[in-house]
C-alpha cells in the first residue's frame, strides 16, 4: 500500500467522495468560529481600531496565495518525475483557487490600506510581489486553457510552473531592492516577541485553519471535477472512433 | 545500418491509429507504406523519425541515421535555391551541393530565390535536401506530391542511386516510382482496435 | 550552428525580415511619451531612463513571436529536430540571433534617443551599459516564452502574458542601474545583479526551451 495509488484517478475520485463532507464540515466549523470569534469577541487594536479586524481574511487568504503556488510547484514535479495524470490535474485545479485568493489579499489589503496609509494601493514590496504573482496565476491558467491535448498542456505548464518559480522568487528579491515598503512586517513569525498578542493570535489560527481546509475542499473537488471531464472526453473519443 | 521497428504503436490526436507495426529496413532496401488517408502514415512515420514519441513498440537504428521529408519543405522563400541548400549541406555537416542540383535539375534555377519557385521547383528543392544531408536512412512522406511525370522519374532515378550506394528509403506514396526492389506494406490490417490511449484508460 | 545563425541573420536583412520592426517600435514609443506626459524638461530627464528600458522591452517583446514561428510554419522545425544538432544549441542560437538582430541594436539606438528624452550627460553611459547587460537575458527568457507557445495559433497575446512576469527581476535591475546612474549614485550592486541574471537565464534557460519545444514537435 503505497501513497501512489491515489494517483489512480478512480482511487483518487472514491476517497476523495468519502473524505470531502468532513473536509467541508471542519472547513465551515473552523472558519465562522475563526471569523465570528475574530469579528466580534476581540478588542479594536488602539491604534487601527477596527480596521485590524480584516486581518482575519488578509493573513489567510495572502497565506494560501504562496501555498497554493507551492502546492501546484510540488504537483508539477510528481507530474514530471512520475507522469501521474491526477497529479497534473491537481496543479490545475488549484491555479484559479490561488489566484483568487491572491485576489482577495489584495483586495482586503486595499481595504485595510485606504484607512491606514491613507491610499488603496502603492508599490511596495509586498503588493508588488502579490500582484507579480497574480500575473504568474493568470499566464499559467492561460496556457493550460490554449493547448488542446492534454498530455502536452500538463507538459508546458509544468515546466513553466518550474521556471516560474525560480523567477517568482527572483522577483521577490528584486522588488524589495527596488523599493523599501509601508507594509508591517510578517505578522507570523516563530519569534515570538514580534508576533501580535494572544487575544488576535489564536482566533487568527483559526481562521488560517479554515482557510487550509477550504483550499484542501476546493482542490479536491476541482480535481475531481478535471478527471470527470478528462474521463467523458475519453469516453467520447472512443464512441467518435467505434 | 538496419532500421528495426518493433510492435510499433501510435496515436494521433488522444486516439490509437496504428498497433502491431513491424518491419525492418536493411541497407540497399525501400520500403514503401500504402493504406488510406489517415490510416497513421504520416504519424508513423514521424515516430520513426524520433519527431513523437511511440505509444509502445521500439525504433532501433534510426538515431542520428534518418533523414526526414515532410509534406512541408522548410524552404526559406527569402532564400536561394543555392542558400536553402547550403544551409541544410552546413548543418548536416557537408558542403558540396552540386550532385544534388543536379539530380533534381536545379541547375538553372540556383540563383532564384526560393519564394519565386513554382510548387513543383519547391518540392524538387525539399527532395534534393536528402542528398546533402548524407544520412543513409530517407524517411519520405508523400515526396512526389505536385511533381509531375518527369521530375518523378527523376526522384525515382535518384532513390535508386540512393539504394545502390547502399542508403535506404522509407515512404509513404499512392504513386508507383517503379522502383522494382521497393516492398510494400499495407498499414490497414495494423489498423488499431477502437481504444483510447493507454495513458487515458486510467480515467475509464 | 554557425550555419543556423548565418542563416537566421540572412533572413532577419532580407525583405519581410523584420530587422528594424523592434528599432522602430523603440523610436514610436520614445517619441510618444512626451506626447503623454508633458514636454517639461526635467520631467523627462528624470524619467528617462525606465523610459527607455520600457521602450527597449516591449521592442523586445514585439519582435518574440518571429522566433519560432516562420520555421514552424515552413516546416524547418521539424527538419532542425531531426538534424545533427542538440536542441538546447538551436535555442541557443535563436536567441543569440533575435539578440544581435534586435536587443542589440536598441543598445546603439538608446543614446540617441536619449537626446529627445533630455537624458542627463551621466546617464548615457549607464543606459547603453545596463541595456548591453541586459538584453541578452530579454532575448532568451523571450525565446523560452516562444518555444511555450510555438504551436499556439495566434499566441502573440498569452506569449506577452507569459513572458511579462519574468521579465520584471530583469526590467527592474536594468532600469535601477540606468537611474542611480542618472543620479550620479553608486551602480555596482544593481549592475552585478542585472549580470547575474543575464548569465543565469544564458546558462540554464536554455535547457527548459528545449524541453518545451520538443514537447510543442511532437
Amino acid at each position: 500500500m503505497s501513497l501512489w495509488e491515489y494517483a489512480n484517478p478512480v482511487k483518487f475520485i472514491r476517497t476523495t467522495d468519502k473524505v470531502l463532507p468532513w473536509v467541508w464540515a471542519l472547513t465551515g466549523i473552523c472558519l465562522v468560529t475563526g471569523l465570528v470569534w475574530g469579528f466580534f469577541f476581540t478588542p479594536n487594536d488602539f491604534r487601527q481600531g477596527s480596521t485590524v479586524k480584516i486581518i482575519y481574511i488578509h493573513v489567510p487568504s495572502a497565506l494560501m496565495a504562496i501555498n497554493a503556488w507551492l502546492m501546484m510547484l510540488v504537483a508539477s514535479l510528481i507530474w514530471i518525475v512520475r507522469r501521474h495524470h491526477v497529479s497534473a490535474l491537481a496543479a490545475r485545479a488549484a491555479a484559479p483557487v490561488g489566484a483568487v485568493m491572491t485576489m482577495i489579499a489584495l483586495a482586503t489589503g486595499a481595504f485595510w490600506g485606504q484607512p491606514m496609509w491613507g491610499t488603496w494601493w502603492a508599490w511596495d514590496p509586498r503588493l508588488t510581489s502579490f500582484l507579480i504573482l497574480f500575473l504568474f496565476y493568470l499566464g499559467y491558467m492561460a496556457l493550460w486553457e490554449a493547448i488542446e491535448n492534454d498530455d502536452t498542456a500538463a507538459d508546458l505548464t509544468s515546466i513553466l510552473c518550474l521556471v516560474g518559480s525560480v523567477f517568482a522568487i527572483l522577483s521577490r528579491y528584486a522588488v524589495n531592492f527596488w523599493n523599501q515598503g509601508l507594509h508591517q512586517g510578517a505578522t507570523l513569525s516563530l519569534d515570538k516577541e514580534e508576533n501580535i498578542s494572544d487575544v488576535f493570535w489564536f482566533p487568527l489560527l483559526v481562521c488560517i485553519a479554515g482557510f487550509v481546509l477550504l483550499f484542501i475542499a476546493l482542490v479536491f473537488l476541482r480535481t475531481q471535477t478535471e478527471i470527470r471531464a478528462r474521463r467523458t472526453r475519453a469516453l467520447l473519443a472512443r464512441e467518435g472512433q467505434a | 545500418m538496419v532500421l528495426c521497428v518493433r510492435d510499433l504503436a501510435v496515436t494521433r490526436g488522444g486516439l490509437a491509429i496504428l498497433e502491431g507495426v513491424s518491419f525492418e529496413l536493411a541497407p540497399g532496401e525501400a520500403l514503401v507504406l500504402r493504406g488510406p488517408n489517415g490510416v497513421g502514415k504520416t504519424t508513423l512515420l514521424r515516430s520513426v523519425a524520433g519527431l513523437q514519441p511511440p505509444e509502445t513498440g521500439t525504433v532501433t537504428g534510426a538515431e542520428d541515421q534518418i533523414a526526414y521529408a515532410a509534406h512541408s519543405d522548410g524552404l526559406k522563400a527569402m532564400l536561394s535555391v543555392t542558400e536553402n541548400l547550403k544551409f541544410w549541406a552546413s548543418v548536416f555537416g557537408l558542403s558540396d551541393i552540386e550532385p544534388a542540383l543536379v539530380a533534381f535539375d536545379l541547375t538553372e534555377l540556383r540563383g532564384r530565390m526560393a519564394g519565386t519557385l513554382s510548387a513543383g521547383q519547391k518540392r524538387r528543392l525539399g527532395l534534393a535536401r536528402l542528398m546533402v544531408t548524407g544520412r543513409p536512412i530517407w524517411i519520405l512522406d508523400e515526396p512526389t506530391v505536385s511533381l509531375d511525370v518527369a521530375s518523378v522519374a527523376l526522384f525515382a532515378e535518384v532513390v535508386r542511386g540512393h539504394l545502390h550506394t547502399g542508403g535506404s528509403a522509407l515512404m509513404a506514396t499512392h504513386i508507383d516510382l517503379g522502383l522494382a526492389e521497393a516492398r510494400v506494406l499495407d498499414l490497414t490490417p495494423f489498423k488499431a482496435a477502437p481504444r483510447t490511449r493507454q495513458m487515458d484508460e486510467a480515467f475509464l | 550552428m554557425r550555419a543556423l545563425l548565418t542563416r537566421d541573420l540572412m533572413l532577419a536583412i532580407r525583405a519581410g525580415g523584420g530587422f528594424g520592426l523592434g528599432l522602430a517600435f523603440f523610436l514610436i514609443v520614445t517619441v510618444l511619451v512626451p506626447f503623454g506626459v508633458g514636454p517639461q524638461t526635467e520631467l523627462l530627464s528624470r524619467i528617462a531612463p525606465g523610459i527607455l528600458w520600457i521602450g527597449a522591452l516591449l521592442a523586445c517583446l514585439l519582435s518574440l513571436d518571429r522566433i519560432f514561428a516562420l520555421d514552424w510554419e515552413d516546416g524547418s522545425l521539424d527538419l532542425l529536430a531531426t538534424a545533427p544538432l542538440p536542441m538546447e544549441g538551436i535555442v541557443s542560437v535563436k536567441a543569440l540571433a533575435h539578440w544581435i538582430t534586435t536587443g542589440l541594436p536598441l543598445v546603439f539606438a538608446a543614446p540617441v534617443l536619449g537626446v529627445l528624452l533630455s537624458l542627463p550627460v551621466p546617464a548615457y553611459q549607464w543606459v547603453v551599459i545596463s541595456l548591453a547587460v541586459g538584453t541578452p537575458a530579454l532575448s532568451v527568457i523571450g525565446t523560452f516564452g516562444a518555444a511555450l507557445t510555438v504551436g499556439i495559433k495566434r499566441g502573440g497575446l498569452l506569449m506577452s502574458l507569459l513572458v511579462l512576469p519574468l521579465y520584471v527581476p530583469t526590467l527592474i535591475f536594468g532600469a535601477e542601474v540606468a537611474r542611480r546612474g542618472a543620479e550620479g549614485l553608486g551602480v555596482q550592486t544593481p549592475l552585478l545583479l542585472l549580470a547575474g541574471i543575464s548569465f543565469g537565464v544564458i546558462a540554464l534557460l536554455p535547457f527548459a526551451s528545449a524541453a518545451v519545444l520538443r514537447i510543442n514537435l511532437r
